[in-house]
C-alpha cells in the first residue's frame, strides 16, 4: 500500500538488544547468547502535517521505535524513508546533519533532559550554534527570543536557569530548543506524562497551534490513550515489539478491531460513567526474552485457537484498518 | 460514626526563614466502608494529607493544628510506640512504588508473617497460613509456592499485590493508598483497582485513596475531595464533582484533562501554575488563575460552603446561589 504522499516511512524497522550475561560467565556457566528482540518488524506511514501516536504498556518497544526514528538507534533489519531519502544510509554521511536538523526529538522528562548548569539561551541556542545556522550572537538572542515566544515563554526568560522554571514551562523550553533547527518532524516520546493535568493542556494545546501554523508532522508516543485520541490523526498500538494494529483515530476509538486494543480501552478509568463494571482484565506483558509462541497475545486472549498459538499473526488490511489478527481476519470476532 | 475525622489540621514545615504552612484548614471524615479520593496536582499538599494521618510526616514538618481522630480516638499527639501499633494494626498503608515498599532482602512470606505476628497473637503456623491466605486474597496465583519468593521475582503488579496483603494483614479498619496505581500500566491499574473496591467491599474497610487521576477516582470512590494549594477546594460525592463542579477550579481542572470518550478540538487550559508555598496570594489562593475574580476573592479566603450537592470553597456559592 505504498502511497507517495507518505512524509515518514517506516518499513519493517527492528531492533534487537544483546542482554547476554558477560563472556567468562557464558563460557563457564555454559549458557547462550540472550537477544531481546525490542522491536521486532513495525511498518508505517505518516503524511505531512499529520500525527500518528504510538500506544503500549511498558515494554511494548514504543520508545526504541521513536530513537530509531531520529538515528540514536542504529536499526538492526528495516529502514526509515523520510522525504523519498532512507535517513539511516543519510544520517552516516556528512550530509547527514541536514537530515538530522530536519528530525528532532521531544523527550519525557523535562527535569533530565535540559543541562541544570546551561542558561536557557544556551540550551535553545545551541542546536543553532552546533549545525552552523546562526553564528552571530546578537541574531541568535533574537532567534531564540522567538522560539521562547511561539512555545509562550518570554524572551526575558533567556538568562534564567532551568530550575527557576515550573515542570511545564520546562517541557515547553524542550520544545523551543526542538523547534530552533525548524524541523519538519518531531518525535515526541511521552511529552507530557511526566506533567500535571493543567499543565499538560497547556503543552497539548501549544503542540497542536504548532503542528497548524508550521505544517510539522508528529510521532506522538503515549501510554495514555486519552491523550491520544485528542492530539493524534492514526494510532498505532504495539504489543511485544510489533503493531497490532494501525488505524485511523475516529476507527479506533469507535470500533476497536484486535482483542489487545479492545481490552486496553476498556481497561481505561473513565471519567464519565462511573459504578460501570469493567470488563475483567487478566494476565500482564509476558517477559519480552522469552515471548509466547505465535501470536504473543493469545495467552491472555479469549478468542485464542491452535492457529494463534503456532502461527504468528501478519498485519493486513482487514474491515478497512490494518490489523494482526487470525480472529479478525478469519471473522471469530 | 465516622471511622477517620480530620478537624481543621494544618501542617507546618517550620525552615530558617519562616514557616511554610503545607496544609491549611482541612477537614473531612471518612465512614467505614467508605472510599474517599483525594485528586489535586503535584504539591496541592494530598501525599502530606495521608501521611498525616499515618503519623510519618518528615520532620521538620508536623501538625500545628488541628485534630485526626480514628473511632472518635486522637491519633495525631500519640507518642511515637503507641502509633506505631495503630499503624498496621488499625490504618494500613500502601504506596506509590511496591519496590521500594517491599524490603528485597526477605521473602514476602517473612514480611508478612512478621507484619501478622507484630500485631495479632498467632503462632508461627497460624501467621504463615493466614499470609498464605492473603496472597490468595490478592489474586496471586500458587500463592503457596510463591510465599518463599523475594520481591524481585515478582512483575509490578504482582509486587502491588504483595503490598497491598501487607497493607491488610493486621485487618486494619482504614487504608491509606497513595497513588496506588500510577506506577503500573492500564491494564494492571485495572486489576488493582478492582482488588481494592472488592476487598474494601468484603472486609468494610474505609479506604482513602490519593491519585492524581480522575479516572481512577471516578470508577473507585464514592466521594472525592479536591484539592489546591494545601487547602480543600471541593469536596462532594464523586459524581456532582465531576459533572456538576461548583469550584472554578474543579471546573477548570476537569475540563482540561483529554477524555478518551469525546473528541475535543481545544484542551482548556488553566493559565498559569499552582502558587509556592511561600507566595501564597492573599484571599482564595486560586483568585490570580481564576476567570470569576471578584474583589472579595483577593482580601477573604473562603471556607468550605454549601454549592448545589457538594461543599466548595468559594465566594460565588456564598448564601447558596451562584451570583
Amino acid at each position: 500500500m505504498s502511497n507517495s504522499r507518505a512524509f515518514v516511512q517506516a518499513h519493517d524497522l527492528a531492533k534487537t538488544f544483546d542482554v547476554s550475561v558477560p563472556w567468562l560467565n557464558r563460557v563457564i556457566e555454559r549458557r547462550p547468547r540472550q537477544l531481546l528482540n525490542a522491536v521486532d518488524g513495525v511498518s508505517f506511514e505518516i503524511e505531512k502535517g499529520k500525527t500518528l501516536a504510538l500506544v503500549g504498556e511498558s515494554g511494548c518497544g514504543k520508545s526504541t521505535v521513536a530513537r530509531l526514528l531520529v538515528g540514536l538507534y542504529e536499526p538492526t533489519r528495516g529502514g526509515l524513508t523520510f522525504d523519498g531519502q532512507d535517513a539511516h544510509a543519510a544520517f552516516k554521511t556528512p550530509e547527514g546533519r541536514k537530515l538530522r536538523r530536519r528530525i528532532q526529538m521531544i523527550f519525557q522528562d523535562p527535569y533530565a533532559s535540559l543541562n541544570p548548569r546551561w542558561i536557557v539561551e544556551d540550551i535553545v541556542g545551541e542546536p543553532l550554534k552546533e549545525h552552523g545556522i546562526i553564528t552571530d550572537s546578537a541574531q541568535l538572542k533574537q532567534r531564540v527570543g522567538e522560539l521562547l515566544k511561539s512555545v509562550g515563554l518570554s524572551p526575558l526568560d533567556m538568562v534564567k536557569y532551568p530550575h527557576q522554571f515550573s515542570g511545564g514551562q520546562r517541557q515547553r523550553i524542550s520544545i523551543a530548543r526542538a523547534l530552533a533547527t525548524e524541523p519538519e518532524f518531531l518525535v515526541c516520546d511521552e511529552p507530557t506524562s511526566a506533567l500535571d493535568v493543567s499543565v499538560q493542556a497547556q503543552v497539548l494545546n501549544i503542540m497542536k497551534d504548532l503542528q497548524q501554523k508550521q505544517g510539522l508532522t508528529y510521532l506522538f508516543i503515549s501510554h495514555n490513550l486519552a491523550v491520544v485520541r485528542h492530539v493524534s490523526d492514526e494510532v498505532g498500538v504495539m504489543y511485544l515489539g510489533r503493531l497490532v494494529e494501525l488505524a485511523p483515530k475516529q476507527a479506533l476509538f469507535a470500533t476497536p478491531q484486535h482483542p489487545y486494543t479492545r481490552m486496553l480501552l476498556d481497561a481505561i478509568p473513565k471519567m464519565h460513567d462511573t459504578g460501570r463494571q469493567r470488563t475483567p482484565v487478566s494476565g500482564e506483558v509476558p517477559n519480552p526474552l522469552n515471548p509466547p509462541t505465535g501470536c504473543t497475545f493469545h495467552p491472555r486472549c479469549q478468542h485464542a485457537n491452535d492457529r494463534c498459538k503456532s502461527q504468528r499473526p501478519q498485519l493486513l488490511e482487514l474491515r478497512g484498518v490494518k490489523i494482526a489478527c487470525h480472529a479478525v481476519e478469519e471473522g471469530r470476532i | 460514626m465516622s471511622l477517620l475525622e480530620v478537624k481543621n489540621l494544618v501542617v507546618e514545615f517550620p525552615n530558617r526563614r519562616g514557616t511554610l504552612r503545607a496544609l491549611d484548614d482541612i477537614s473531612f471524615a471518612i465512614a467505614p466502608g467508605e472510599i474517599l479520593g483525594v485528586v489535586g496536582e503535584s504539591g496541592a499538599g494530598k501525599s502530606l494529607t495521608g501521611a498525616a494521618i499515618i503519623g510519618l510526616l518528615e520532620p521538620p514538618g508536623r501538625v500545628a493544628g488541628g485534630q485526626i481522630l480514628l473511632e472518635g480516638q486522637r491519633v495525631d499527639n500519640l507518642p511515637y510506640e503507641q502509633m506505631r501499633h495503630i499503624r498496621g494494626r488499625k490504618i494500613g498503608a500502601i504506596f506509590q512504588d511496591p519496590l521500594t515498599s517491599l524490603n528485597p532482602l526477605y521473602s514476602i512470606g517473612r514480611q508478612l508473617t512478621e507484619t501478622i505476628q507484630t500485631h495479632l497473637p498467632v503462632s508461627y503456623e497460624e501467621a504463615r497460613k493466614r499470609a498464605i491466605g492473603l496472597l490468595e486474597d490478592t489474586g496471586i496465583p500458587a500463592a503457596a509456592e510463591r510465599i518463599d519468593h523475594y520481591p524481585h521475582q515478582f512483575s509490578g503488579g504482582m509486587r502491588q499485590r504483595v503490598v497491598i496483603a501487607l497493607a491488610l494483614a493486621a485487618e486494619p479498619k482504614l487504608i491509606v493508598a497513595d497513588e496506588p496505581t500510577t506506577a503500573l500500566d492500564v491494564s494492571i491499574q485495572a486489576q488493582i483497582i478492582t482488588l481494592l473496591k472488592r476487598i474494601c467491599k468484603d472486609r468494610g474497610a474505609a479506604v482513602m485513596l490519593i491519585t492524581h487521576d480522575m479516572g481512577v477516582i471516578a470508577e473507585t470512590c464514592d466521594r472525592v475531595a479536591v484539592m489546591y494549594a494545601g487547602r480543600i477546594a471541593e469536596i462532594g460525592p464523586v459524581h456532582e464533582v465531576i459533572n456538576q463542579p461548583a469550584h472554578p477550579y474543579t471546573e477548570g481542572l476537569m475540563a482540561a484533562i483529554p477524555d478518551i470518550t469525546v473528541d475535543r478540538e481545544r484542551l482548556n487550559q488553566i493559565d498559569g501554575a499552582m502558587p509556592r508555598l511561600n507566595a501564597i496570594p492573599a484571599g482564595c489562593a486560586y483568585n490570580p488563575r481564576c476567570t470569576k475574580t471578584f474583589d472579595r476573592c483577593k482580601v477573604d479566603r473562603p471556607d468550605l460552603m454549601a454549592a448545589g450537592a457538594t461543599r466548595a470553597a468559594c465566594w460565588l456559592h456564598e448564601s447558596g446561589g451562584v451570583r
